[in-house]
């Protein structure tokens, strides 16, 4: 298979077994460098584990996963740590470190490259603070526990960003948070992909997200719910067709019917 | 049941679970032995900043001494109220001071040190690693280009083996001391006596002894309580059982340690001060 030379990451074959438990399976994806892919699905489908194997967090049971053309199995530890920091990534639940303070956190990366001076990362800190709307004089001495989860959400933001990172991963951006705040946070993204021709790839099950920043959407379906030839990825293509498609599965979800789903689980 | 020349076994029997038992067993001490290799490579590459060692050191040592007070100063009390009796009914009170002292620095001292701080370090270890790995934190220092290992098991390992020693010495002299008051002014044996057999029986070959049991069981103590915040299943119950698993599982090591060096240690001392008589 040749590889399109846009393709900066890609999964091959991929599948992800937990015991006896299969979440991903065979799953074919490629990001392509300067898009935004949007993988959206039910709980439980394998999103999140997806965004974790694209960046090696967890190994597949199977299959091949490739940073930039190279096999991400055939770099050594080293080699995989200096290229994480071509990543950034924002976790579902912001997963700042609450020993360290909110500067402590954005410096980390920073710190950890080694290659700046104290006033680089001073500089850097604030502005990356800054334009997620935080003035670290307010914030920086705080610890995690002491924001609201908007704001925890954007020091996550701003430590994701503190290496100008190539490719942003987003885990379910605007999960728990009001529809103002989550807004924000879209606006954040968007300004963020227009600003550097950032890769972004945004798992989320806020199709606002899904309209605002999508240049491409794929779909995931359960295992559970798909006989076992059929491919995971049920829906690749842009957010329009994705609200015009008549393939019931993917209608269903984006536009948020229960459908028969709540006979199924009296049933089950 | 019998059905075509088989048997079909539908209840698991007592062998099938002491076989499961076995297996768990074997798969676990494989898994803490890789995760040794891979901390150890780790600390071969490098030594931790101080901004991410100092505050684990403070934690460790620092914090930990009250606990060690407080059990030294027990220890060594106990000692000579249990001995008290049995040396009374054959005249020997005033060697009280040998058996505290020996017993304290040989065996009970850096036993229940350790089992003291497997207690407040190694289920703290535990639940904090726990909570990072179901917070995400640990996912979080990966992405951003820290090794998770070299972060957060290296310097709890170092200042484990390098402080628990130090700890251990501290419960020794303060069990010293107490048992000596306990028994000089409770007990009301002379202090001259009680230090004469003292120093009589008890050589440096004990203090050292004790010294070197207390490096494995810090060794052992992190490692395992590392192991099982790694490996911490989700939610407030999974972190919960890996700090139960941690104090445990360092309990039952520093039982199995404290025997293995106790028994080499002993064969040791006969090759490096062999007694007359003893063995032909």
């Amino acid at each position: 298979m040749q590889q399109a030379s846009g393709d900066i990451l890609e999964l091959r074959g991929v599948s992800r077994r937990f015991g006896s438990q299969a979440i991903v399976r065979d799953v074919n994806l490629t990001v392509e460098a300067g898009k935004t892919l949007v993988i959206i699905g039910e709980s439980g489908c394998g999103k999140s584990v997806t965004l974790k194997l694209l960046m090696n967090l967890i190994r597949p049971s199977s299959g091949q996963v490739n940073w930039w053309g190279r096999p991400v199995a055939s770099l050594t530890e080293e080699q995989q740590v200096q290229q994480r920091l071509r990543f950034g990534y924002l976790f579902q639940m912001a997963a700042l470190f609450d020993s360290l303070t909110i500067y402590e956190n954005v410096a980390f990366s920073l710190r950890q490259d080694r290659t700046r001076n104290q006033r680089e990362i001073d500089d850097i800190v604030h502005a990356r603070l800054r334009e997620v709307g935080l003035d670290s004089r307010v914030v920086g001495g705080k610890k995690p526990a002491e924001l609201s989860g908007g704001m925890r959400k954007r020091v996550g933001l701003a430590r994701a960003l503190a290496m100008d990172p190539e490719v942003m991963l987003y885990d379910e951006p605007t999960t728990g948070l009001d529809p103002i705040m989550s807004d924000v946070i879209n606006e954040l993204i968007l300004n963020t992909q227009q600003r550097s021709q950032m890769t972004s790839i945004v798992v989320t099950h806020d199709m606002h997200t899904v309209r605002k920043v999508a240049n491409r959407v794929v779909m995931f379906y359960p295992l559970a719910r798909l006989g076992p030839d059929e491919p995971q990825i049920i829906f690749d293509g842009t957010a329009e067709e994705a609200f015009e498609t008549c393939d019931s599965r993917v209608s269903q979800f984006v536009r948020g019917e229960a459908g028969d789903r709540l006979l199924e689980l009296a049933a089950a | 049941m019998m059905s075509s020349g088989t048997v079909q076994c539908d209840a698991p029997t007592p062998i099938h679970l002491l076989g499961k038992v076995l297996v768990n067993f074997i798969v676990l001490m494989g898994d803490v032995a890789i995760f040794t290799v891979r901390m150890l490579r780790w600390l071969l590459r490098g030594w931790p900043q101080g901004n991410v060692l100092w505050p684990v050191f403070y934690q460790i040592g620092v914090q930990s001494v009250p606990v060690i007070l407080v059990t030294g100063g027990f220890i060594g009390m106990v000692l000579a109220v249990q001995a008290y009796e049995q040396f009374a009914l054959m005249h020997m009170e005033n060697q009280l001071g040998t058996v505290v002292n020996v017993t304290l620095l040989k065996e009970l001292g850096p036993v229940l040190a350790a089992v003291m701080l497997a207690g407040r370090v190694g289920s703290a270890m535990a639940a904090q690693l726990g909570t990072m790995r179901v917070t995400e934190q640990i996912d979080a220092l990966t992405a951003l280009g820290a090794n998770p290992v070299s972060y957060l098991v290296v310097p709890r390992f170092l200042a484990c083996v390098m402080l628990i020693p130090l700890l251990t010495l501290v419960a020794d002299g303060v069990g010293v001391l107490s048992g000596w008051w306990f028994s000089s002014q409770v007990l009301g044996i002379n202090s001259f006596y009680y230090w004469k057999y003292s120093r009589s029986f008890v050589s440096s070959y004990d203090l050292w002894s004790g010294i070197v049991k207390s490096l494995f069981f810090g060794a052992a103590i992190s490692i395992l309580a590392c192991h099982r915040g790694f490996h911490s299943r989700a939610g407030a119950e999974g972190v919960g059982q890996a700090a139960t698993e941690a104090f445990v599982f360092s309990f039952i090591a520093i039982l199995a340690i404290d025997f293995l060096l106790g028994f080499l240690m002993m064969e040791l001392f006969q090759i490096l001060l062999p007694k007359p008589g003893l063995g032909g």
